[in-house]
């Protein structure tokens, strides 16, 4: 009896999102973004330094910032977050509070965006959203660690708590891969874990989506290259949805995971 | 090495009767590690605590030396060490005693990694032949638990071999997640080396990049500015706020207590919130660096004080209720017991060791930082060696926890225009440092040449204890085991390395 008391305490803590945007999910460091640069067309000022770009590159310890010419991107799939971009040069790079940063493409976790086939993007979606019809009001997950530090999991768990409570979206956690929809797969993609992953994705039936959670996960993060990883789990398992973060924040896991049912759309689909 | 207050060199011949003099002696055995050169030369290094003191005993086995007498046989604890070491350099502890692979099983004669060894290391093929079982005898099975396991969990996998209910023999194969970290360190600089050290134990990540800038000061010869020492602090309690509220989370989860485990994970998302808040991350990364910190609290001291006075009591409120809820207690008196010899003779850390009565806090044994003159008791009193002492003594360092971290900001309120973070000069030497992380004593070996590392080697306190959970199994039963392992408070991607 005091335990049911103790329950209802406090009403409803659970977050709206996805229906509604979340105050705290908009104020998180959820990913770096590139700021002006120097404006098309005008002369650089004499001065300017040779080789700035070069100097841009050499920030990164992932070296997941890219600079041709005055074009700088940053390839949020390599990007631990660390900041340090950020604190040296706050004219190009930016923390962006946003956590909607999963994508359904590799290459779409560069940005700000290359220009990309839209008819191959199209016809990805319209692929993927045929595969998942089916699943949308009832979907299992079944996670997997494939070398991960131990944070994503905290991160994965915290969608069952009361915050944001998964299971209003019809969003379950399973443990056998039988009953699974969703393979969701934390780590830097260890030679260890390989066989055991291939063997969980084997397991599942049909439809399924398998969604790379963390930088770790995308392309190995700090950890690559090392004799032990491949560099990310796409190498053992075809990856639906990538979600940058190091960690991911359940907020950030939440929207990798209703793109890859096709609840949310990606941010480069027409509206 | 800095950090060490007596270093010796001795033969490898004799490094194991060294060892096993110097615990006859009182010492604990902390930690054996080895470091590979540019020459083909391995060191091993056996760490000791004695006291308030780290004391280590050096034995260097030259070019074409790849074996030396076990330390095993006369010091068990030294068992996981040795199977690590063996891994990674494909040196023989000769006469030890089980030397099945523990972090990489390579076929024989397989190259080896070498940690420290600048030399070309490529890609690896693992042996994963499934291991013979240990108990014989009518109706005895084998059950492998993981490495993907029933829920969401590090990969490990458990080896139980059994009759049915009991578990009379347990295996920990933790090879799975094995990342190649400590040669991946030897790559980089002080800075990215910096950022690797957060991400060993992803859940401690204050803890590992304050050990590692504690062993780089060290090198330097500097020290963090005092206000930088009161956020380090901040930083690391609440860490272990966090830390002990996701061990509780596990154990209320497991009994099947749905309301505490509602409110307790809030709590701890709270707290992780709260973290997000001070520093623009959940886990506190980006906060700790060599001499010093990387900037003031984003919020006033002052909002911050009320944010965890409110946490404190909520958090508070429901552990005295939860600690006080039979069917919660029942599953966890007299189950996991760890007897206080074994405890002591293995050196076992953090609350593991604490709930059996074992006192080895490194902030009170070895003050670091700003638990120099904060007022701080270390958790004691509860001998029971049972699920139950444990979380009891995770209960007790949440009140502490609150305690310092309450005097670090009262003090930080006060501190007028303070420096965070004083330069480091040249870097080359090396050095041992220790911290008390949330799973217990952590320590770093730290080895730079010019600002770029040469051999770091995170000792977790994960992978100590890990190694004594088979002996909490006397008389537990397959439902047991949850609350086994969450009272253990293990993170895997520090034991696997």
């Amino acid at each position: 009896m005091p335990w049911i008391l103790r329950g209802l305490r406090e009403g409803i803590v659970t977050s709206r999102y996805p229906r509604r945007p979340d105050g705290f999910g908009d104020g998180f460091r959820g990913a770096i973004q590139v700021v002006s640069g120097p404006e098309p067309g005008i002369q650089e000022a004499p001065g300017a330094r040779p080789g700035a770009d070069a100097e841009l590159v050499e920030l990164c310890p992932t070296r997941a910032i890219e600079a041709e010419g005055d074009e700088v991107r940053v390839d949020r799939g390599r990007c631990v977050l660390c900041g340090r971009c950020v604190a040296s040069r706050p004219d190009r790079f930016a923390f962006s509070p946003s956590v909607e940063t999963s994508a359904l493409t590799r290459a779409a976790l560069v940005v700000p965006e290359i220009e990309e086939d839209d008819a191959a993007l199209a016809a990805l979606r319209a692929q993927l959203h045929r595969r998942v019809r089916a699943l949308r009001r009832s979907v299992h997950i079944r996670h997997v660690d494939a070398g991960s530090d131990g944070a994503e999991e905290w991160e994965v768990a915290a969608l069952g708590n009361p915050l944001y409570d998964v299971q209003r979206l019809g969003i379950y956690f399973t443990a056998s891969p039988r009953h699974a929809d969703v393979l969701l797969v934390t780590g830097a993609g260890t030679i260890g874990m390989a066989g055991p992953l291939r063997a969980t994705y084997e397991a599942m039936p049909e439809p399924r989506v398998v969604v790379a959670a963390g930088t770790d996960a995308v392309s190995g993060g700090l950890i690559h290259p090392s004799y032990a990883t491949e560099g990310g789990v796409g190498a053992a398992v075809p990856v639906d949805v990538w979600v940058p973060g190091s960690p991911p924040s359940p907020f950030s896991l939440l929207h990798g995971i209703l793109l890859g049912i096709g609840v949310l759309q990606d941010a480069r689909a027409p509206s | 090495m800095k950090g060490a207050a007596l270093s010796r060199q001795v033969d490898p011949e004799l490094l194991a009767e060294s060892v096993a003099e110097e615990l006859r002696s009182g010492a604990r055995f902390a930690a054996l590690a080895a470091a590979g050169s540019p020459d083909a030369s391995t060191t091993l290094r056996a760490i000791l605590a004695r006291g308030r003191a780290l004391e280590m005993l050096e034995a260097r086995l030259t070019r074409g030396r790849t074996s030396y007498p076990a330390l095993t046989p006369l010091v068990p604890a030294a068992g996981w060490y040795e199977r690590e070491i063996h891994d990674l350099f494909g040196i023989e502890p000769v006469g030890h005693p089980r030397l099945d692979p523990l972090v990489l099983p390579l076929p024989l004669g397989a190259p080896r990694p070498r940690p420290g060894d600048p030399r070309r290391f490529g890609h690896v093929e693992l042996d994963t032949a499934p291991l013979p079982g240990h108990v014989s005898g009518e109706g005895v099975f084998t059950i492998p638990y993981g490495p993907v396991r029933s829920g969401i969990f590090e990969s490990v996998e458990f080896l139980v071999e059994t009759t049915g209910e009991e578990i009379p023999h347990l295996r920990t194969r933790v090879y799975h997640k094995h990342r190649g970290l400590d040669r991946r360190f030897g790559e980089l600089d002080v800075g990215d080396a910096l950022l690797l050290a957060e991400r060993v134990e992803g859940t401690s990540s204050v803890a590992h990049a304050l050990a590692f800038s504690q062993a780089v000061e060290a090198i330097a010869g500097v020290e963090a500015p005092r206000p930088a020492q009161l956020v380090r602090t901040l930083h690391a309690e609440l860490e272990r706020i966090a830390s002990h509220l996701d061990s509780m989370v596990r154990h209320t989860e497991g009994g099947g207590q749905a309301v505490a485990y509602a409110r307790l994970s809030r709590h701890k998302e709270e707290v992780l919130r709260l973290r997000a808040r001070l520093c623009g991350h959940r886990f506190g990364r980006g906060v700790v660096v060599p001499g010093g910190v990387t900037g003031a609290l984003q919020i006033e001291p002052g909002d911050t004080l009320r944010d965890l006075r409110m946490l404190e009591a909520a958090i508070a409120e429901d552990c005295r209720a939860l600690m006080a809820t039979p069917s919660f207690l029942d599953r966890l008196r007299g189950t996991g017991m760890l007897p206080p010899e074994i405890v002591l003779a293995h050196g076992a850390l953090g609350p593991v060791a604490r709930g059996s009565g074992l006192a080895d806090d490194v902030r009170a044994a070895r003050p670091y930082g700003a638990y120099r003159f904060l007022d701080f008791e270390e958790a004691s009193g509860f001998e029971e060696g049972d699920a139950l002492a444990r979380q009891r003594v995770r209960l007790a360092e949440i009140d502490q926890a609150f305690h310092l971290a309450r005097q670090a900001l009262e003090e930080l309120a006060g501190t007028p225009g303070p420096s965070w973070r004083v330069a480091l000069g040249p870097l080359t030497g090396g050095a041992l440092s220790s911290v008390e992380a949330p799973q217990g004593e952590l320590l770093y070996l730290v080895e730079v040449e010019g600002g770029r590392m040469r051999r770091v080697k995170p000792r977790c306190a994960s992978f100590h204890n890990l190694a004594l959970f088979p002996q909490a199994f006397r008389g537990d039963i397959f439902t047991d085991f949850v609350f086994i392992e969450a009272s253990f408070g293990v993170s895997m991607a520090g034991v696997s390395g």
